[in-house]
């Protein structure tokens, strides 16, 4: 019953909005129209919310003013998160005071219009004879056509060509080269060379090529030292690890981040053996497997650099990576790295 | 109020008119102002992303005043006190002096990247919010493609955004960046020496190509997506719940954009950027300082990218270890299915969407009148595996922090996830349909209950 009696009151003052919109629609027509007050409905007179709305507007200003303030001295104590709130308090005021207004004192009417016209099929239709009648004239269409495309694409290939000097598109070959050669050194941050002496277990360390710089993906890389005893190299690395101490390439080969974690057991019999992880997307690599994936995304191993010691107790390359450094790409794996 | 007093009302016409001599915008004036906003919170979410945007571009065009965007060598001599001395580059430097001797620089730098991750999260909510009430459908498929364009172009800009400032999180962001650019098939490797002039960390122009691209190529495009979008909106007009008897397909029912809605949604816009400066002066977001300038040989965990980079770093994670090859050929290197494919395919999906349903359901009208969720089992059951799938993903993305902070092994994560990502959906597709299914069961229920009392009550008074 009482959803009917909501569903006649909803009809009857349907209907009267029905007729008020027709009445403004009439008023439109003539030239007094936007005059007087049959527009909008009336709204529903708050005087006492008026001054609300005026006292949220003060604090708003209020605010803003304490913002100026508080930016006018100089190192106010925590005067950064002053600055937030007071700035936050002047929107925020001026925002609460807007949306009160237009609640409680503005009318807040519900109108409603037809949905604009789904479809205007005669313009459409014009509007496709207009181009196909301009054409009539024309009596070799696909000659011109395909002249035209021809020319349109011409244009387009030499307006893109100077983007070939943005870099060097086709020259893959730096991708492929490192600074190390047999009878570098091995060096720290500070250019201070590696003793094989100082290689501890259980730890890595960041190693670069003497005299070349830090920054190009082929210098870095990560030293460790294991157990001779547990390596199980491929056979023709068999003489790169001397002392157990592994040089392999700092960059991981699914992404390109620096491997810069190293798992190592706390208690060897249950844990799993030492690994270095990438720490972007967690690629594992066995040091003692040559650099073999365990875990992770990386589709290839981690490129081992062959050591040597020399008479010095120095850590020296016995000559280039075993495989292309860095993430994959089509031709990472056609040469080996020069 | 207007129109309280004889001379205030006057002026008003005389401006109106005056403006109309000159522009004839007086019909277009008296239209817009009676231009109908059907009224439902859901539909703020857009609202409150375009006010974000706003605010990205204020703060943005102050922060352009400070930063130097140049991988040009300096030492750093300002006020922080930890990396005095510290060799980097100028970008770097002119972040940290813009915010730590700027005065407001930090708390524009921070409501910056506050309303970044505000304006795709307003995005995303707005994009679901359309998929399960179906208003992406005929008429309104391109309005849907350009919000899906400007949501994966804000993606980049974002990523942009914080790769410019050359810390460590901006390094490690651009080496995966590289990575994936190497990994498209076949032409990966010219696309990433291209583009980086040179093999990563690239030339010192790499970075004027970040900077351009963020401050000026991005917002240009996000601008123009955006205003064709409102136009798209403003032309069909906003669709609408069926709240009302009145409520149609042909006619809308809403609140007149002035004086109804006008106040309402400055309103929105003020408070928006009250939270966003709130944010930006309390909440710390991306503290540049805590990990140093980029070197390529240092990367750590700890470096957390935005949230909205989140469900890219999970697929990346996720993807089992192998390059397709074929001989020596690598066909297709690892990042490739989750840092290109993975996202292609979401924007695929999604794009496809209202021709999707309209092949599934045949139907061709148009559409003005909104589905609630259940009224459509079928794209209410798809869409919700769909958002499973990537939300699983988005997850799996923080499974080396679940390990950090509640001790859950790495491993066993992954595994269980990669399992996870596609049983979790299949079963969320058929429970999702049984849901709506008995909820339309039980509404007709409801009706018939209904009926059934205004007959029996009809024959009571009858009797």
């Amino acid at each position: 019953m009482r959803r009917l009696w909501q569903g006649l009151l909803a009809v009857l003052t349907l209907g009267l909005g029905r007729r008020r919109e027709r009445r403004r629609d009439e008023g439109e027509g003539d030239s007094g129209g936007g005059r007087g007050h049959d527009l909008v409905e009336p709204g529903p007179h708050n005087p006492g919310t008026e001054l609300g709305v005026a006292a949220l507007f003060l604090l708003a200003a209020a605010s803003a003013v304490a913002f100026i303030v508080v930016y006018s001295l100089e190192r106010f104590p925590a005067q950064h998160e002053l600055f937030g709130v007071t700035l936050a308090a002047a929107f925020g005021f001026l925002g609460a005071g807007l949306i009160v207004l237009a609640r409680r004192v503005l009318p807040s009417e519900e109108l409603e219009e037809d949905y604009p016209e789904e479809e205007h099929v005669e313009a459409g239709i014009e509007a496709a004879t207009i181009v196909e009648e301009s054409g009539r004239s024309i009596t070799r269409k696909r000659l011109l056509t395909a002249a035209g495309g021809t020319a349109g694409g011409a244009i387009g290939l030499a307006a893109l060509t100077p983007a070939l000097s943005l870099g060097p598109w086709f020259h893959t070959e730096p991708l492929r080269r490192t600074p190390w050669r047999a009878g570098r050194r091995l060096v720290d941050r500070e250019g201070k060379p590696y003793r094989a002496e100082e290689i501890e277990r259980e730890t890595f360390y960041t190693a670069f090529p003497e005299g070349a710089s830090h920054r190009t993906l082929g210098s870095m890389l990560v030293v460790v030292r294991l157990d001779p005893a547990r390596l199980r190299l491929p056979r023709e690395r068999a003489d790169w690890a001397p002392e157990g101490i592994l040089a392999f390439s700092k960059v991981c080969t699914h992404a390109g981040c620096a491997v810069g974690l190293y798992r190592k057991p706390t208690y060897p019999p249950t844990q799993p053996p030492p690994g270095l992880v990438c720490p972007c997307h967690y690629s594992t690599f066995d040091p003692a497997l040559g650099g073999e994936v365990v875990f992770g995304p990386a589709g290839r191993p981690l490129p081992q650099l062959p050591l040597a010691i020399d008479g010095a107790g120095e850590l020296r390359a016995r000559g280039n990576f075993s495989n292309a450094i860095g993430p994959a790409w089509w031709g990472v794996n056609l040469e080996k790295p020069s | 109020m207007v129109g309280g007093q004889p001379g205030e009302a006057e002026l008003i016409r005389r401006a109106l008119l005056w403006l109309d001599a000159r522009t004839g915008a007086a019909p277009l004036v008296r239209k817009g102002l009676r231009y109908l906003f059907p009224d439902h919170w859901s539909f703020l979410l857009g609202e409150v992303a375009l006010y974000a945007f706003i605010m990205l571009v204020a703060t943005g065009i102050y922060l352009t005043l400070f930063f130097e965007p140049s991988f040009g060598e300096t030492t750093y001599t300002g006020s922080y006190a930890p990396m005095q001395g510290l060799p980097m580059s100028e970008a770097y430097r002119s972040a940290l002096e813009l915010s730590f001797d700027v005065p407001s620089g930090l708390l524009m730098r921070q409501t910056h990247h506050w309303a970044a991750n505000v304006f795709v999260a307003a995005i995303v909510l707005h994009m679901i919010r359309v998929f399960f009430t179906g208003a992406f459908r005929k008429p309104r498929e391109l309005t849907w493609i350009i919000g899906l364009l400007m949501l994966f172009t804000t993606l980049l800009e974002g990523y942009l955004g914080y790769s410019m400032v050359d810390d460590l999180l901006s390094g490690i962001g651009l080496a995966i960046g590289y990575g994936v650019a190497l990994s498209v098939p076949v032409i990966g490797a010219n696309l990433a020496l291209g583009i980086w002039d040179g093999p990563f960390p690239g030339s010192t122009v790499f970075e004027s190509r970040m900077y351009v691209a963020h401050v000026f190529l991005l917002p240009i495009l996000i601008a123009t997506l955006l205003a064709g979008h409102l136009a798209l909106v403003a032309s069909r007009h906003h669709t609408q719940f069926r709240a009302s008897k009145r409520a149609t397909q042909r006619r809308i029912v809403g609140m007149p954009a002035f004086p109804a809605q006008t106040p309402r949604s400055l309103g929105l816009m003020l408070m928006t950027a009250a939270l966003l400066f709130l944010l930006g002066g309390l909440v710390q977001i991306n503290p540049i300082w805590q990990w140093g300038p980029y070197e390529t040989y240092q990367a750590t965990n700890g470096a957390q990218p935005d949230w909205y980079l989140g469900w890219l770093i999970g697929s990346l994670r996720l993807m089992p270890g192998f390059d397709l090859s074929i001989g020596d050929y690598v066909l297709v290197p690892n990042p490739f299915w989750g840092g290109a494919l993975f996202p292609l395919v979401v924007l695929g999906v999604l794009g496809a969407s209202p021709w999707l349903e309209r092949r599934f359901t045949g139907e061709r009208g148009f559409n003005n009148v909104l589905d609630r969720p259940r009224d459509a089992p079928g794209r209410t059951a798809f869409g919700a595996a769909f958002f499973t799938w990537v939300a699983l993903i988005f997850i799996s993305g923080s499974a080396d922090r679940a390990d950090v902070f509640l001790g859950l092994d790495y491993e066993s994560q992954i595994w269980f996830y990669r399992v996870a990502v596609i049983v979790v959906p299949l079963l969320v597709f058929f429970v999702t349909r049984k849901v709506c299914a008995e909820l339309q069961a039980s509404d007709a229920i409801e009706e018939a209950r209904e009926a059934a009392e205004e007959e029996a009550k009809a024959e009571a008074v009858a009797a």
